[in-house]
């Protein structure tokens, strides 16, 4: 064995693997593309058992148009490259009719131009901040006007009058706190009540924050905190606030970020009254939740896990693909695209969620309580559905733009001012 | 006392060889029609060419660490700098294409309300201009660290901990979305190069060709340095950096041009890897990276150089196939594989044929690396 | 907002009385689903006079009272039997009433923030008649700032017959603070007012004296008023000074602690363990396994982890020593490779045996509240422990080295190995048990890791850069220096914090090592002598 030959080995079994493509054709292949090693692998495991189980159960129901389903797993290990090298595995590989995956917004900005080179769908579960409608992405999590400003809205019903903006410093943090700034400014919010305040990611000390948002808060008039801490940074945060005694009837924290599975790995009870603004919680009572929580525990064969608000946004979405497959009567993506705009299917809090033209859906909007169980407590809800906006109309450079896939328009983001569609990448 | 033949050694000669024949068969194969099973797909490719990338840069790494014994913990860091150059022109490259449709704007500038162009992204249009920064930054930054460290004679361990400070200082500021590089999402969309559309099949073949051939270069090159007086200086530093400086050798700029080179070098595979990957974010710094890519090297076999290149092609191949194949238990198998081969192959993969064809070697071939923490002192 | 609630609930309460109100009418409204009907509950409970109204709100406030579905009786739970809730009807001691129904049966009774904190306030002014001078203290602290007429008036008689000092300077200022901007207040109590709220530390005090000086015309009161906060600002200000001290002893405690098992397999041994921080996370997963096995005494579990972790993680160390470093000793930097192959095999072994999850560990009762040295500055309990463990393993540590034949023959190995066996120390031995030593040391941090942070897969990686950065700065080879490097990296991290914020800190921070490198090429205690070169 010299050094050519080991060459040689590997350029074959690079051009091998890239023929073992063409498998048999007697399945409909769906991608899961969720990280399971590495940083984010805390919250995407969990999304790729609820695939499996979805996929599990459309095979009990009998398939699709006739075939099996089959979940092609993979994993992009919580690297942002990758995420757009796995993602060309799949569509070009393995022949996969739809991707459900991503959690970060830069997991989904990498792998966005290969799903628009490819005319294939993802379907993205996680609320984000908006700013983006793509012909291949379907956002089946809430953009920030289903949750951040209905959250804020309760709150100033409340009596808040301080706001702190505590986040993690990366995009979605950003926009979300850029565009609850213009909105509290615009409700006659002070400049000198916002206090606003970003961490590294994993950030573990927050004696000195806490401390600052004590002070803050204790000008004598009702504070609160807006979170969009994200997730590892919660833990050591909350612990914070418990061991500064700070409780919710003083100072509540409303959290974007958090929801039943975050505070299964904490002890809730000096948590109890915070908030979170989300479109599904575990404790929401109908008798498809219960159905769906029944199943989950009989899939995942443990009691004690919980469900939380991503997972419904799959579930959602999952149902969305397979009626629209139904619809076209074909998995082609392109087609079964087209046939997702205006499909409605059940979601979990007992209503109907329908896709919208501009790929996002339509949610309820709840706000919990956390109690001392782990679980929320909804205290506020919206009276109907709130239709997920792709370009926030609080923020300058996209207050002008619309996003509509139906033909003759078929642009995700159209200037209303200029008349132009701009962005676009076919 | 360099030649031509001491650059052109056996295993250059044959290194060279694969590298071409693999440089032109891929392109040419993949121009065959998708049935033909030979074909090889345009998604293999790009990973091939990723793979060149990861080589060259661990080509780098090798250079200061298998012959200057610098063990750098920080090598990302040079790596993404040029990645960031390379992905500063082409975000400006998008124009008034972005979602916003601001003429100079990128988007993520645009959604945070930024009202001008940082100062630093002057320039950024003009290729040639890019081309100097993918060059000019992490070689400035590289001879300012290096320029501080060697003079006051920062070794060992210190060294390679502040190499990793150093990327970790980095990858916590390109993480601030105030630094105007994107933050976390970091830089992405990308739409053409030179005017060539980035999608399509011609500019993924030149770009993969463009990675073959600055791999063949650096190579070359790096074969120049290593086999002329300076390198020879180079190894003299790593085996007895003490007794280098009595005899009377500039011990800080003999490190200093070598650490600035291998920069440059990673830097340059930083901007071919981004257009072929199509982001380039600040995880890029992560120390972890820098860790991983001295384990290709490790692993490949170290003061080689086509050890580097054959560890980096086999480490990333097993983790693009291992994700896929055994996506719940893929770590443990690399883990064990880092660990088995540290135990039974001291001198990495490469290690093996040396052992079988003693007489293939050549120069620092069959010079054992040293650490560079003797468990005893120095012998004055 | 709080006032207005509490006026209305007054108002309400008076209407009440002339009714009778009784205890049964307010829990008949608790079984509603409108927090408008649960807020006229409470305030009827409130004013019941019952003996039982005290125990009734505490237990709302704790979230205890659940209403049966279909009885529409309001129940609390007694236990658990399997998955199914055994629930009892209130005021039921005889437990007659006692049934198992599913979880999904019974509603607990809501209330939410604002309902909170009315319930707050009424049992403080339930409290404040307290035969127990601490909850009475707790009780004014609670109404401070939010006095309506008829709780001044209450506070005006307690101040009366109030016999502990603490508890009536508390009303002095609680009274203050209202008298001072109402309307109706002449100039002498409000000079009184002035002089008692500048004594006062109290958030409340110095928000009246700010309102006032906002407000007032009167210049001479105005220019008292600012003297007050000049006074109450400097004194704030030390306070602060105080509090970013013990931050950053605190943040500095748990770098030592993290970086201190490095320092000896690291420093001492010459090791790159990559694998420090998943021993490390070894050790918070211990706290965690051992917290499952004794549910019911969670102070005690974490007092039984300790040596646990140690011994957890130190086994896995001795294995990792003896499988496969002592066959890289002479080759330090090929034990990175390894070690990084490991450690990445501990994450993924964690990650199937515990799921990728983050785990929940309780504070126990002991660690969890604050000492409240002044109302502007109290540490919390949880740090004050960790600094004091942290300080406690140190000196066990370094007395170990110091003073035990195994410290002694672990010094004599690390300086010269050849002599060392010469004089017939058993070098293989003592390089197992000194790894063992340094990885247990590891576990034993993840105990007090698992009290502040997730205990998850990633645990080690957020630690282990800043491990080998402490024990760098502070000098390879010294456990003096790990410990002071630490804990001032801690201080500066958090000095640096207010101005700066937490990304640009550290970033400094990381600046600041580089540069001191330079100046100190050893680190902050660089070795002597011959085994220092190299």
């Amino acid at each position: 064995m010299n050094l050519k030959k080991i060459m040689l080995a590997a350029a074959i079994a690079g051009s091998m693997s890239a023929t073992q493509a063409m498998a048999a054709d007697d399945t409909i292949k769906v991608g899961v593309l969720h990280s399971l090693s590495g940083t984010m692998a805390i919250s995407e495991t969990t999304l790729k058992d609820t695939m499996l189980m979805l996929i599990d159960e459309q095979n009990k129901k009998g398939g699709l148009l006739g075939k099996k389903l089959e979940a092609v797993v993979v994993d992009p290990a919580s690297n942002w490259p990758l995420f757009a090298e796995k993602a060309r595995e799949l569509i070009e590989k393995k022949d996969v009719d739809a991707v459900f995956g991503c959690w970060t917004s830069v997991s989904r900005k990498s792998v966005l131009p290969v799903f628009e080179e490819l005319d294939s769908l993802l379907f993205y579960p996680v609320q984000y901040e908006g700013e983006e409608s793509s012909k291949n992405v379907f956002y089946t999590g809430a953009a920030p006007n289903q949750q951040a400003i209905p959250a804020v809205d309760y709150l100033m019903d409340q009596g808040v009058k301080r706001w702190v903006l505590a986040g993690t410093d990366y995009v979605y943090p950003r926009t979300t706190n850029k565009i609850l700034e213009a909105y509290l400014k615009a409700k006659g919010v002070a400049a000198s009540d916002i206090m606003i305040n970003y961490t590294p990611f994993g950030h573990s000390d927050w004696q000195s924050i806490v401390s600052d948002i004590k002070k803050f808060g204790s000008k004598g008039q009702k504070t609160a905190v807006v979170s969009t801490i994200n997730g590892d940074a919660n833990v050591p945060f909350y612990k914070e606030l418990g061991n500064q005694g700070i409780s919710a009837d003083e100072i509540p924290v409303v959290a974007f970020s958090v929801g039943e599975e975050e505070l299964s790995g904490i002890d809730t009870k000096p948590l109890v009254g915070h908030l979170a603004a989300w479109n599904y919680f575990m404790s929401v009572e109908s008798d498809v939740n219960d159905e769906f929580i029944d199943a989950w525990h009989a899939f995942i064969k443990d009691e004690d896990r919980v469900t939380n608000d991503p997972m419904e946004a799959h579930y959602i979405g999952f149902n969305m693909w397979v009626e629209a497959v139904e619809k076209a009567g074909t998995t082609d993506p392109s087609v079964v695209g087209d046939a997702l705009i205006g499909v409605s299917v059940p979601n979990l809090t007992g209503g109907y969620s329908a896709m919208m033209p501009n790929h996002h859906i339509t949610k309820p909007v709840l706000i919990g309580e956390i109690q001392d169980d782990g679980q929320f407590e909804t205290v506020w809800k919206t009276s109907g559905l709130v239709a997920g906006d792709a370009w926030s109309d609080y923020l300058q450079g996209s207050k002008d733009l619309i996003s509509d896939w139906r033909a003759p328009l078929s642009c995700g983001n159209y200037n209303v001012k200029t008349s132009k569609c701009s962005g676009q990448n076919y | 006392m360099t030649t031509y033949q001491g650059i052109f050694d056996k295993s250059t000669v044959r290194f060279l060889a694969v590298l071409i024949a693999i440089a032109a068969a891929v392109p040419l194969l993949n121009t065959l029609d998708s049935s033909n099973p030979l074909h090889v797909s345009t998604y293999t490719m790009t990973l091939m060419g990723k793979y060149l990338c990861y080589a060259l840069l661990a080509v780098a790494v090798d250079l200061v660490w298998g012959y200057l014994g610098i063990l750098s913990l920080g090598h990302a860091a040079f790596f993404a700098l040029g990645g960031y150059a390379m992905g500063m022109y082409l975000m400006r490259q998008i124009g008034d294409r972005g979602v916003y449709g601001d003429p100079l704007l990128p988007d993520f500038m645009v959604f945070l309300n930024w009202q001008e162009l940082p100062w630093f992204w002057n320039g950024f249009d003009q290729f040639w201009y890019a081309a100097l920064m993918i060059v000019l930054v992490p070689g400035l930054l590289a001879f300012v660290f290096g320029w501080l460290a060697f003079r006051s004679r920062v070794t060992g361990v210190y060294l390679s901990i502040i190499t990793q400070a150093l990327t970790y200082a980095l990858l916590l500021a390109f993480f601030r979305n105030e630094m105007g590089f994107g933050g976390n999402n970091g830089l992405t969309d990308f739409k053409d190069i030179l005017g060539f559309d980035l999608q399509a099949n011609a500019t993924r073949v030149a770009l993969y060709i463009a990675s073959a051939v600055a791999l063949g270069l650096s190579y070359i090159a790096c074969r120049f340095v290593v086999t002329s007086r300076l390198g020879r200086v180079a190894m003299a530093i790593r085996d007895a950096e003490s007794r280098t400086r009595f005899i009377g050798y500039k011990v800080e700029n003999v490190k200093l041009f070598i650490f600035v080179m291998s920069a440059v070098l990673a830097g340059i595979a930083g901007a071919l890897y981004v257009p072929q990957v199509g982001i380039i974010n600040p995880s890029e710094f992560s120390p972890l990276n820098s860790i991983e890519l001295v384990v290709w090297v490790a692993l490949g076999g170290r003061a080689t150089l086509y050890g580097a290149v054959v560890g980096a092609v086999a480490v990333n191949y097993a983790k693009t196939y291992l994700t896929a194949a055994l996506p719940e238990v893929w770590l443990f198998t690399l883990g064990a594989m880092f660990v088995l081969v540290t135990l039974f192959l001291p001198k990495g993969v490469m290690g093996i044929l040396q052992r079988k064809s003693p007489a293939n070697s050549s120069g620092s071939d069959d010079d054992t690396p040293k650490p560079e923490l003797p468990q005893d002192g120095v012998k004055a | 907002m709080i006032a207005r609630v509490l006026w209305s609930f007054l108002l309400l309460a008076c209407a009440l009385t002339t009714h009778a109100a009784t205890l049964e009418q307010g829990l008949e409204q608790l079984k509603s689903k409108d927090f408008s009907h649960i807020e006229q509950g409470i305030a009827t409970i409130a004013a019941s006079g019952d003996d039982n109204a005290e125990l009734i709100l505490n237990l709302l406030l704790n979230g205890e009272i659940y209403r049966h579905k279909k009885s529409n009786e309001l129940v609390t739970i007694q236990g658990k039997e399997d998955k199914q809730l055994i629930i009892v009807n209130l005021f039921d001691d005889s437990g007659d009433s006692a049934q198992t129904v599913s979880k999904r049966k019974i509603k607990k009774v809501r209330i939410n923030n604002k309902l909170r904190a009315s319930l707050k306030s009424a049992i403080a002014s339930l409290k404040l008649n307290s035969n127990d001078p601490v909850l009475r203290l707790e009780a004014v602290n609670q109404l401070i700032g939010k006095l309506n007429p008829v709780l001044y008036q209450t506070l005006l008689e307690r101040q009366q017959t109030e016999s502990d000092d603490r508890v009536k300077s508390l009303i002095d200022v609680a009274l203050a603070v209202t008298d001072l901007n109402s309307q109706d207040s002449d100039k002498a109590s409000q000079i009184n007012a002035i002089e008692l709220l500048s004594e006062s530390l109290q958030p409340a005090a110095r928000n009246a004296l700010q309102q006032f000086v906002d407000e007032t015309d009167n210049a001479s009161l105005k220019f008292k008023a600012n003297k007050g906060l000049r006074s109450i600002d400097e004194r704030r200000k030390w306070a602060g000074h105080a509090e970013t001290l013990f931050f950053g002893l605190s943040l500095g405690s748990v770098l030592v602690l993290a970086a201190i098992g490095l320092a000896i397999t690291f420093g001492v041994m010459g090791v790159i363990n990559m694998a420090h921080g998943e021993l490390i996370m070894l050790g918070a997963y211990t706290t965690y396994v051992v917290q499952l096995l004794m549910p019911n005494n969670i102070a005690l579990s974490i007092l039984v982890s300790i040596p646990a972790a140690f011994l957890v993680s130190a086994i896995a160390g001795i294995m990792i020593e003896r499988g496969v470093i002592r066959f890289l000793y002479g080759r330090p930097l090929e034990t990175l490779l390894a070690t990084f192959g490991i450690s990445l095999i501990l994450q993924q072994a964690v990650r199937s045996v515990f799921s990728p999850l983050n785990r929940s560990v309780a504070t126990p009762e002991f660690m969890s509240g604050v000492i409240e040295i002044n109302p502007v500055l109290s540490l919390t309990l949880n740090r004050l422990y960790i600094i004091a463990f942290c300080l406690i393993v140190f000196a066990l540590l370094f007395m170990l080295l110091r003073y035990t034949r195994l410290g002694i023959e672990v010094r004599a190995v690390a300086q010269n190995r050849a002599m060392a066996r010469a004089m017939g120390v058993r070098s293989e031995w003592v390089d197992a048990m000194t790894f063992g030593l340094g990885s247990g040391i590891a576990g034993v941090a993840g105990v007090a890791l698992s009290q502040l942070t997730n205990v998850g897969p990633n645990l080690g990686q957020a630690y282990i850069i800043d491990s080998f950065m402490v024990v760098v700065f502070g000098g390879v080879g010294n456990l003096w220096g790990t410990l002071v490097a630490g804990l001032s990296l801690g201080v500066a991290n958090k000095i640096m914090e207010p101005w700066a914020g937490a990304v640009l800190a550290k970033i400094l921070v990381l600046v600041f090592i580089i540069l001191f490198i330079q100046k100190r090429p050893r680190g902050l205690f660089p070795q002597k002598g011959r085994s220092a070169e190299g």
